[in-house]
């Protein structure tokens, strides 16, 4: 039976097709809101706060009003006129367009000046003056705890997602959500243990950096206003405009290209608040696009400090596990209390341990706002909590690998949460991390100034759960193939993904299928390009809708009384008297989810696991401190891949970028909460001299039985072993435990002095 | 303010009005709409800027349009002969997959045709340190060393 023009009888899932977009990457053609210019537009730039904490006692915009050609200056007031209660967030509505009396961290947005030429913005921009009352201020995530400081003076939750809604609002306190999971009796066992280990870590603050900084566009008429944004959750900015403005939301569309990176980056609401009201309020198409160091004051990634203690018997058996997290939120939530709550799930690691306890709070502070970056908080626990296990096999003189082994969560066990573990490759993800590293073979320590040493980490995550993905896809009357959904492709190769998801159902192939890009007005729904969710979720609803599309041109074929090997064009011939018309297959995907109890506690946390491991090896030298990757090693559960190749380098991409948080990305902070490395000459993300000598990818034969064809997600999963795994290796090159990121050859350096 | 100038833009002569504070990436979008060069770090740090004036590599984001007068400017939208209107370099990139959200690629294809001019077959070495003034957030890295290897094969061939 041919179903199409494109008749492909090889499957399609499995194979290592080249991008679709490959055409457009290569010759600067893709799409990118980044390029956009619309007629008439005005270009916005961002003043900004001075001042990490204050009340604005004096704003003056005249000087940069009377600059020629500057269109007009919006400030909070003008933004209360269209939209009085002007807060947002996917958590807490607590971000205001523009700063209304209190600004709440450095570079804080408090006024836009807009013209049609950007020069002009800018120049004018820095004539604003503002004053301001100084506030007490907070920066550490544990003094916020406790600290005097308080940065909402109210709290206020938002409610929009399912798994939120318990959050209620506080006043005088700082955090923002605190999650507690009790499973077992921790303390009691503890209390028993033969030996009991305690340590403490701590992340640093950084920055996604996709290199097309932030960026949108809007357009309005009297009742309609499109939003052209990098963003990977045009759904959700649909329904978060709306609501702000009270409009139905069939009169606001949000379209969106190509990203160039985003990495959480582009998540909820960050321009697109303000581009709307400031072309609501000019009745004129408003870009703004941030300079690369305005994005390290709009979002970044949690600095955590993580407080893990565990008790193990004579065998080496852990018994109990305690941790304690805080998340440094900075001054908004954006979606942090998520982060918390669901890395909460997990922070134990993947080891079958009785008796659990987690507490983990998402606090603000009054540096920038941090969000989800590649891992939604699961990489800053892994640092942890496989530092925590390596440090205890070296004190009980255990193999690293073999105390791992001893105590891994096993296939069909329950985890933290009490949700019994289903195809999660763990064992074997360890396994052939250690082989890769020939763990077992004898090592060359390096001799002189120059040390070797090895190690390895694993780390889990639960997706994030529940969320809904819808699609559609079309059949046309010549047999060509269409699927609409709004999943962003910004990078990952979800465009080529879908596409050869739909291809093997409709049987036809992967490069005749043509992907429809995010459009409000046209993809149905999705909750948001996140998590490694899309591949699992959307892949479901691309399946589902591609074989009910079959269904359809099959009840059509059985109606016209064509014979069932009868052509897709003969079909609709018959129907339509014409080669006309079309089938739309749909499908709506949301797998099952139970919320965790009074104490954390669910029997379904997450529709499936992510597991990933590292293994590197290092050489330090002993004389500056340096630490160079020699080998770096990335073993993952996948599923079964989609696309072999672009798995790959997914793999390589993501542990790459998490080599830079771990050895020498920082946003450094003063005293005062001032941001003093706001460019990439003073904050250094890994360039080609950075990598390590040689890389090995390597996803194990596995099936996610729930997945689109046996995949699941795969964008965040070699984050997850890097940190650890280095911090591990330079102990057992030189000697010396590092407890915070980065791994700086200073560090390293200190520490060994002090040994 | 704003002067005239003439320059040869991808094998065509052209004319437009600068204004002197403009840059080389400004005067090709707002001009003549070409979007592949793009500010990025806007410190000539990363590399997606990039243009090749007088078959030199230029920052775009920092090089001031003005300077383009009667110089030879070469964008990657200066397309290259073959069925698929791709050169070698574009060719290896596709097969190699070596990008992903596609930002930072015409500022690595345009480095990676001038260094295979200058050394037809680089070491991976030598690709790594030519390379090094482009970044890629995604990391495609070893993905591009892959690509600047095969590029050159392919030249060798034609």
């Amino acid at each position: 039976m041919k179903r199409a023009a494109q008749p492909a009888e090889t499957a399609q899932v499995g194979r290592s097709v080249p991008r679709l977009e490959s055409w457009l990457k290569v010759t600067g053609r893709a799409e990118y809101v980044h390029n956009l210019r619309l007629p008439g537009m005005l270009y916005g730039k961002i003043f900004r706060s001075t001042v990490s904490h204050g009340r604005i006692k004096r704003l003056d915009v005249s000087a940069a009003q009377a600059v020629a050609g500057v269109y007009r200056v919006v400030t909070s007031k003008e933004v209360r006129e269209l939209v009085p209660e002007p807060y947002y967030g996917p958590a807490f509505h607590d971000q205001p367009i523009l700063a209304l009396d209190k600004v709440r961290h450095v570079g804080e947005p408090v006024a836009v000046v807009l013209a049609s030429d950007p020069h002009v913005a800018e120049e004018a921009a820095a004539l604003i003056v503002a004053e301001y009352e100084p506030l007490a201020a907070v920066y550490d995530e544990v003094e916020a705890m406790t600290s005097n400081a308080i940065v909402h003076d109210e709290l206020k939750p938002a409610g929009t997602f399912p798994d939120l809604k318990h959050l209620k609002g506080k006043a005088n306190t700082n955090i923002a959500l605190d999650f507690h999971l009790r499973r077992g009796d921790a303390a009691g066992a503890l209390k028993g243990a033969h030996r009991v280990f305690e340590h403490r870590f701590r992340t640093q603050q950084v920055m996604h950096t996709p290199l097309e900084p932030l960026v949108s566009v809007a357009e309005c008429t009297d009742r309609t206003l499109t939003i052209h944004t990098a963003s990977q959750s045009p759904s959700f900015v649909r329904i978060e405009i709306a609501r702000l403005l009270g409009w139905p939301e069939n009169r606001i569309r949000v379209r969106v290209p190509f990203l160039g990176g985003g990495f959480g980056a582009k998540l909820y609401i960050k321009l697109e608040a303000l581009v709307s009201v400031l072309s609501l309020l000019t009745k004129k198409p408003v870009k703004i696009s941030l300079s690369m160091e305005e994005q390290f004051f709009t979002i970044t990634k949690h600095a955590t400090t993580f407080r893990i203690r565990s008790g193990v018997d004579r065998d080496g058996k852990i018994l109990a596990r305690e941790c304690e997290v805080w998340w440094n939120g900075g001054a908004y939530a954006d979606i942090g209390p998520r982060v918390t709550q669901k890395s909460g799930f997990t922070a134990p690691g993947p080891y079958d341990i009785e008796h659990v306890a987690v507490d983990s709070y998402a606090l603000y502070t009054n540096l920038p706002p941090a969000g989800a970056l590649r891992g939604f908080g699961i990489p800053q626990l892994v640092w942890a909590y496989e530092s925590h296990t390596d440090m205890m096999a070296r004190e009980l003189g255990a193999d690293p690998v073999e105390f791992r082994r001893r105590n891994l969560l096993r296939e069909g066990r329950p985890q933290a949460t009490g949700t019994v573990m289903r195809d999660a490759a763990i064992e074997k993800v360890l396994d052939r991390t250690a082989d890769l590293l020939d763990w077992k073979k004898p090592f060359d320590r390096g001799t002189g100034s120059v040390r070797r040493g090895r190690g390895i980490a694993i780390g889990f995550k639960a997706c994030v759960s529940p969320t809904t993905s819808l699609a559609a896809v079309s059949i046309n009357a010549d047999g060509s193939c269409i699927v609409y959904c709004s999943t962003v492709d910004m990078g990952q190769g979800s465009d080529t993904a879908m596409a050869q998801i739909a291809a093997e159902v409709l049987k036809v192939a992967t490069e005749s299928i043509r992907v429809v890009h995010s459009d409000t007005d046209v993809t149905p729904y999705d909750m948001a390009t996140l998590g490694s969710r899309s591949l699992f979720h959307m892949g479901n609803a691309v399946r589902l809708a591609a074989e009910d599309a079959v269904k359809k041109l099959d009840q059509l074929r059985s109606e016209t009384q064509l014979p069932a090997d009868a052509s897709v064009k003969d079909v609709f011939r018959k129907r339509y008297g014409m080669q006309a018309g079309n089938v739309l297959g749909t499908a709506s995907f949301v797998p099952g989810y139970t919320a965790p109890d009074a104490n954390g506690l669910t029997d379904n946390a997450t529709p499936f696991w992510m597991v990933g491991a590292s293994g590197v090896e290092v050489e330090v030298d002993t004389e500056t401190g340096r630490v160079r990757v020699t080998r770096l090693i990335n073993v993952a559960d996948a599923g079964t891949p989609i696309n072999p190749r672009i798995v790959e380098t997914q793999l390589s991409g993501a542990s790459i970028m998490q080599l830079g948080f771990t050895l020498s990305e920082k946003m450094e902070f003063d005293a005062e909460g001032q941001l003093r490395n706001a460019s990439l000459a003073e904050y250094k993300i890994p360039g080609f001299l950075d990598l390590p000598g040689e890389i090995v990818n390597e996803a194990v034969v596995a099936e996610q039985r729930s997945g689109p064809f046996g995949a699941k997600g795969v964008g965040e999963t070699s984050t997850f072993g890097v940190s650890p795994a280095i911090a591990n290796a330079i102990q057992d090159a030189v000697g010396v435990r590092l407890t915070s990121l980065p791994l700086s050859a200073e560090a390293i350096y200190m520490a060994m002095q002090k040994k | 303010m704003r002067k005239e100038i003439r320059f040869r833009l991808n094998g065509a002569a052209v004319s437009v009005q600068v204004a002197p504070h403009e840059t080389l990436v400004e005067v090709l979008q707002e001009a003549f709409g070409l979007y592949g060069a793009r500010e990025s770090c806007g410190q000539g740090l990363c590399g997606c800027c990039t243009v090749l004036v007088n078959g030199t590599a230029v920052s775009g984001c920092l090089y001031l349009g003005a300077l383009a007068e009667n110089a030879e400017i070469q964008t990657i939208e200066g397309g290259a002969a073959g069925n698929s209107g791709l050169d070698a370099v574009q060719e290896a990139f596709v097969e190699s997959g070596a990008f992903q959200c596609g930002f930072c690629t015409p500022g690595f294809i345009l480095m990676t045709r001038q260094l295979l001019d200058e050394t037809p077959e680089p070491s991976e070495d030598e690709i790594r340190h030519y390379l090094s003034g482009n970044l890629c957030r995604c990391a495609a890295y070893p993905q591009i060393i892959e690509a600047v290897q095969l590029a050159a094969r392919k030249r060798r061939q034609r």
